[in-house]
């Protein structure tokens, strides 16, 4: 002990050995504090890139023009059968928007700059015409009216009003010239061209890799909430069940100890894997078609159905045993205790997880790539059951298959249903916040 | 064992801590009333009492492991050698080298039987050499009365031993950082009669170079292997003395029947 | 008649069975309910779960078993010089249910059934008349796929008749049986708790039922492919170059390098930030913090991993090319190993330091005590007692955001690239498993080539891979929590 009085000191000034402790403390502290500065920093980068990128995709430029629908064109028999007035191509609606397009520059004395009207054209968007018929056939009442239309303009000249496309680049792209973007721009100072939030970009389905202005998410998010329905109908009651045996009936024994190492080990199986085995046992072995969202729901559910067990059996085991005890002892069998009791206690807690297992089967997109979810789907699916079966796209898919195409007028796009994904999936986990403060009990 | 020894107690009367007005509370809870105390050198001091009277949070007091816990807030002045431990100055780490503590439940670190008592030399830099901390090590453990029974396996893990052969290493380990107050807080709780024997006598050997503060449950125990007892009950201090005095002659009717085991 | 309308048929049933089930209790009491031994809805329910369950279970059955049956019959009358060169059996079976299919929309369409068989002699007039129906067929249509068709679709519609007529005969066979069991002395709840039960022991098996799912289906196409392609050269070929129409080397080594490289740089970046995270909330940081920092972690970790590709491939991938890998001249890509292993490792930080807090939490408050009561500091506490005391526990961790790592998917996808390589500079853009498998499955191949099947090789090695990993890892971390409990 001879050195522990030479170590003797005064508790009010610290040794060197003890400054350098603390020194080691801070140190360490500072690195702790930076990692999770690094975590947060990162989560913020990520939101900040999103939203920069994906912003834009909620507005869109367009030009409102005045047509007259001549009925010699459109319907020359003038009975508004509908047969009779489809044979009327988009050529034809194009005329009319050309020269509805040319009058307004010539009533607002727009300087063209020499431009052809195939040039002038080309300012707007190539779905403006298929638009502009679609709207007549709906309605052939319109025919011989003057309607006013919104014409959307072309994905470049969007793409110049958001800063994407310069008069420099424009050199160099074989779809727009710098002259028309300076024609675009003088139209703007008018007041012609006009940008307004983009419904559109919600409502329309997919487009075509020329029409990057017209494609929209409607396809994706009714292939998306399809999905989310059949997960739930099927992931509920299935994973509420298998959850009740496990952990209030089942004996312990040796096949539900296989159960039980089953459902921890399924939950962490790379989702591409669930792809594969819907390929295989879905399309190829039962024949269900392709890219429909019956396939896309079943395969989700496999997935989501782990954690829907784990979060069920979590909040049945909070019941306390005396609920069950309290049952029991007035008579009840066990599975009227469990129905009666314990599950209506559990439902809070398992809601939570089965949204927040929702959330996850929402933004899940690896195993649908594999069941054809990528494919180009231009028509709406039909009402269920039978939509189900109608091919559809995904959320997330629909994001992945925009960074598949060349024009950066996707990437925008791609970005724009990031934010609509992540809205959804914040509201969906801010409801089951809002679940859990509300009905948690502390036992 | 048995005896009460009142005739062998010959204590100094030198203060080596002393509490003056000491108040603990956590969060809203006053858990420690105003409290005075001087634990004495090279003496043991027994803080007895019913559950939740205080003792065990005064401990903790003494060398400052209240700190560690968030909601608690120490006022008053404890002073050691004179000095405030409790002086914003006073570094904590610098205190407990020199106030060790033993807990509850033995808690020997999931390492080997050395490394667990070379850890207190080893982050206070205690030693020099390699050859210095086996003999810190190892006189630490006879100091423990554990040496002869661990000397051939050093490098088995601590957490294999048995439940007081573990207290002892734990105490082995405090003691390696040569403290001069002992801290034990109901060390023997955990342990059966046998070992709770070998303990209370290793507390009475303990007392030659530091001075032990030990919180009990037994009162037998007070009576066995202190010299001085303090009677806490509902946060306050209600009695301090001599052991034998409090324990034939309680001034407090409160002493009294807890003593008498109306309380407790 | 539809699957749609049977559905409800049986449900109609069903709740038919209910009320008959009840009244037919109660009366035979005479309306005094004390008499019966269950409560009178028992006996409701339980004619109404004999009435619906099996035939239900019947259904479902027939609609997995009769696809199989039908093709196998008609695919006899298929001849192999039906088969045109460069097509397989399988193709021309999907024409033929396209076939079947156009037939049905001309059906719906009010076309005679006679006119069907005289559209399978003519073909020239049945290509024209599908093409009104919306089915397009490239080739000219051989009378032998003609006639399968007709007998296909011919094959359905008497097994959808069957299916009706043997699920409403057993609906209702369900149905009596148990309405006739009906007394004041049938033990009906204990019965239907019992039925209960059966159903509830069927929908634990679901989750059993997959992953027999999985493992077949992955065992199976797997054996397809080896016996296609030499084992030997896809477990040991250094080169992965598949070309469509034959001759392609497939060996798995260069995919497998980019998966572990992808996933060594993750780690690297996850592992100590998540680690030093979880440390520093657990052990240093105030409520105030803590109640900020953790929900933000737990954003991370909730956003979908497309996110976090999009990330990869806009943002982080073009920053790296601009700012490191062209100014050090070391690659040229914005995609590459280094793009995905960050993104990936950002992924990762929410569930290793998640993990890593449980665990943390999990080392017991008195061997902390016993540190700092020896003069220890926080950071000495930490380094020297928590952390090796947890150490087990974070092993585990450590291997499942592993097994995570090399699982994913749509990041590797959209940010490592698609160039099969054996490379050690970061920079470069390589591929992995993942990767391939996606590649290799989307697009419209021939299902029975090699370089379609090898994904379901690739599939099973990953599954072994994570499976093992998970396994191990669970063993790990539950052996650490006995450990403290």
């Amino acid at each position: 002990m001879s050195d522990a009085t030479g170590h003797v000191t005064s508790l009010l000034a610290p040794d060197a050995r003890t400054k350098a402790r603390n020194a080691a403390e801070r140190r360490f502290r500072m690195i702790g504090l930076s990692a999770v500065g690094l975590g947060l920093l990162a989560l913020l980068v990520l939101l900040s890139s999103v939203l920069g990128n994906g912003l834009s995709a909620f507005q869109q430029t367009s030009v409102a023009l005045t047509i007259p629908l001549d009925e010699k064109k459109l319907d020359k028999s003038g009975k508004r059968d509908p047969a009779a007035m489809a044979k009327v191509t988009t050529v034809g609606y194009g005329k009319l928007i050309q020269e509805a397009l040319q009058d307004m520059l010539d009533q607002a004395g727009v300087d063209t700059g020499g431009l052809k009207p195939k040039e002038l054209m080309g300012l707007l968007s190539k779905e403006a015409a298929a638009d502009l018929r679609e709207r007549v056939l709906a309605d052939p009442a319109l025919v011989g009216t003057t309607q006013t239309f919104e014409a959307m303009a072309n994905g470049r000249v969007d793409g110049y009003f958001k800063g994407r496309v310069t008069l420099e680049s424009a050199k160099r792209d074989a779809n727009i010239s710098p002259e028309q973007l300076e024609l675009a721009q003088r139209m703007a100072d008018a007041g012609l061209i006009v940008t307004s939030f983009n419904w559109k970009f919600l409502t329309n389905p997919d487009a075509s890799e020329l029409r990057p202005e017209s494609a929209g998410l409607g396809v994706a998010i009714l292939g998306s909430a399809y999905m989310m329905v059949i997960v739930l109908v099927l992931s509920l009651p299935i994973g509420v069940a298998a959850s009740i045996y496990l952990e209030e009936l089942a004996p312990k024994n040796r096949w539900t100890d296989l159960i039980e190492i089953n459902i921890a080990n399924l939950a962490a199986v790379p989702s591409i894997v669930f792809g594969i085995l819907a390929l295989a046992l879905f399309i190829n072995f039962l024949g269900l078609p392709q890219s429909a969202p019956v396939v896309g729901g079943l395969v989700l559910t496999l997935m989501t159905l782990p954690t829907i067990i784990i979060a069920t059996r979590a909040s049945l085991k909070s019941v306390p045993q005396g609920v069950r005890d309290a049952a029991l002892g007035v008579g009840a069998s066990k599975m009227q205790a469990i129905f009666h009791h314990v599950l209506p206690l559990a439902m809070p807690g398992i809601l939570t997880g089965t949204i927040l297992g929702l959330a996850r089967a929402l933004g899940e997109s690896a195993p649908l790539l594999l069941i054809g979810m990528v494919a180009f789907v231009k028509d709406y699916p039909a009402a269920p059951p039978e939509g189900f079966f109608d091919p559809a796209s995904a959320l997330p898919v629909q994001v992945y298959s925009w960074t598949q195409r060349a024009d950066p007028a996707f990437a925008e796009r791609a970005s724009g249903a990031i934010i609509v994904l992540m809205l959804f999936l914040l509201t969906m986990n801010a409801v089951a916040i809002i679940l859990r403060r509300r009905f948690e009990r502390r036992w | 064992m048995n005896d009460m020894r009142l005739t062998e107690r010959a204590v100094t009367e030198k203060a080596k801590m002393s509490a003056r007005g000491v108040q603990v509370h956590y969060g809203t809870n006053h858990a420690l009333k105003d409290v005075d105390v001087d634990i004495l050198d090279k003496t043991v001091t027994a803080f007895i009492g019913p559950s939740g009277c205080g003792k065990s949070t005064f401990l903790r007091c003494l060398n400052r492991m209240n700190d560690t816990v968030a909601s608690a807030r120490v006022t008053g002045k404890i002073e050691m050698d004179g000095q405030d431990i409790y002086d914003p100055r006073v570094d904590p780490v610098q205190l407990r080298a020199k106030v060790g503590m033993v807990f509850q439940k033995p808690n020997p670190f999931p390492k080997s039987i050395y490394d667990n008592v070379a850890y207190g030399p080893k982050i206070h830099g205690l030693t020099r050499s390699k050859a210095e901390l086996d003999e810190v090590v190892e006189s630490s453990l006879r100091k423990a009365a554990l040496w002869n029974e661990v000397k051939d396996r050093l490098a088995a893990p601590g957490t294999g031993l048995s439940g007081g052969q573990q207290q002892r290493l734990c105490i082995a380990r405090a003691v390696a950082t040569s403290p001069e107050v002992l801290l034990m807080d109901e060390p023997c709780s955990a342990l059966d009669p046998i070992a709770t024997a070998q303990v209370e006598e290793l507390i009475d050997e303990l007392r030659a170079q530091f001075s032990v503060v030990i919180v009990t449950h037994s009162m037998q125990q007070a009576a066995r292997v202190s010299q001085r007892t303090a009677f806490f009950h509902l946060g306050s201090l209600v009695e301090y003395g001599e052991t034998g005095t409090i324990f034939t002659s309680p001034r407090d009717p409160r002493t009294e029947s807890y003593i008498t085991g109306r309380i407790g | 008649m539809t699957v749609g309308l049977l559905s409800l048929l049986l449900l109609v049933l069903a709740a038919l069975g209910f009320v008959v089930g009840r009244q037919k209790a109660i009366a035979s009491v005479k309306g005094d309910t004390r008499n019966l031994h269950s409560l009178p809805a028992y006996y409701g329910m339980g004619v109404a779960l004999f009435t619906a369950v099996p035939a239900f279970a019947l259904m479902l059955v027939w609609l997995l078993v009769q696809p199989v049956l039908i093709e196998a019959q008609v695919t006899g009358m298929i001849l192999p010089e039906d088969i045109a060169d460069g097509s397989s059996r399988d193709l021309v079976m999907s024409d033929v249910r396209r076939i079947a299919s156009g037939m049905d929309v001309l059906a719906e369409r009010g076309l005679p059934e006679a006119e069907f068989a005289k559209l399978v002699t003519d073909t020239t007039a049945l290509k024209t008349r599908l093409a009104d129906a919306g089915v397009a067929l490239a080739a000219d249509i051989n009378p032998h796929v003609a006639e399968a068709a007709a007998v296909y679709r011919a094959e359905v519609a008497t097994g959808r008749a069957w299916l009706a007529v043997a699920a409403l005969a057993l609906a209702v066979a369900g149905f009596l049986l148990a309405a006739m069991r009906v007394t004041p002395e049938f033990r009906a709840r204990n019965v239907v708790e019992q039925f209960i039960r059966v159903l509830l022991v069927a929908a634990s098996s679901v989750a059993v039922l997959t992953t027999v799912g999985i493992i077949l289906s992955l065992v199976f196409e797997s054996w397809h492919f080896f016996r296609l392609y030499p084992a030997k050269d896809f477990f040991l070929s250094l080169t992965w170059a598949p070309k469509f129409g034959g001759g392609s080397s497939l060996g798995i080594w260069p995919l497998l390098w980019g998966t572990l490289y992808v996933s060594a740089i993750a780690l690297l970046v996850a592992v100590p930030v998540g680690l030093m995270a979880a440390i520093y909330l657990s052990e240093y940081a105030g409520p105030r913090l803590r109640s900020v920092a953790k929900p933000a972690l737990e954003i991370l970790a909730g956003i979908p991993s497309i996110v976090y590709g999009l990330f990869a491939l806009m943002t982080v991938g073009p920053f790296l090319r601009d700012w490191l890998a062209r100014p050090m001249g070391i690659g040229d890509s914005s995609s590459s190993v280094m793009t995905a292993g960050v993104v990936m490792g950002i992924m990762l930080i929410p569930y290793v330091s998640s993990l890593s807090d449980d665990i943390i939490n999990a080392v017991p408050q008195a061997l902390r005590d016993g540190s700092y009561g020896l003069g220890a500091t926080q950071s000495e506490t930490v380094k020297q007692v928590v952390f090796p005391a947890a150490l087990p526990g974070i092993v585990g961790a450590i291997l499942m955001a592993a097994s995570r790592a090399i699982g994913e998917t749509m990041i590797v996808v959209l940010g490592a690239g698609a160039a099969a390589k054996l490379s050690l500079n970061p920079f470069e853009a390589m591929t992995t498993v993942t990767v391939k498998i996606v590649s290799q499955l989307t697009g419209d191949t021939e299902f029975a080539s090699p370089e379609t099947l090898v994904a379901f090789a690739l599939g099973l090695t990953l599954f072994v891979f994570t499976l093992g990993l998970n396994v191990l890892a669970l063993y790990i971390v539950r052996k650490y929590r006995e450990q403290y409990e």
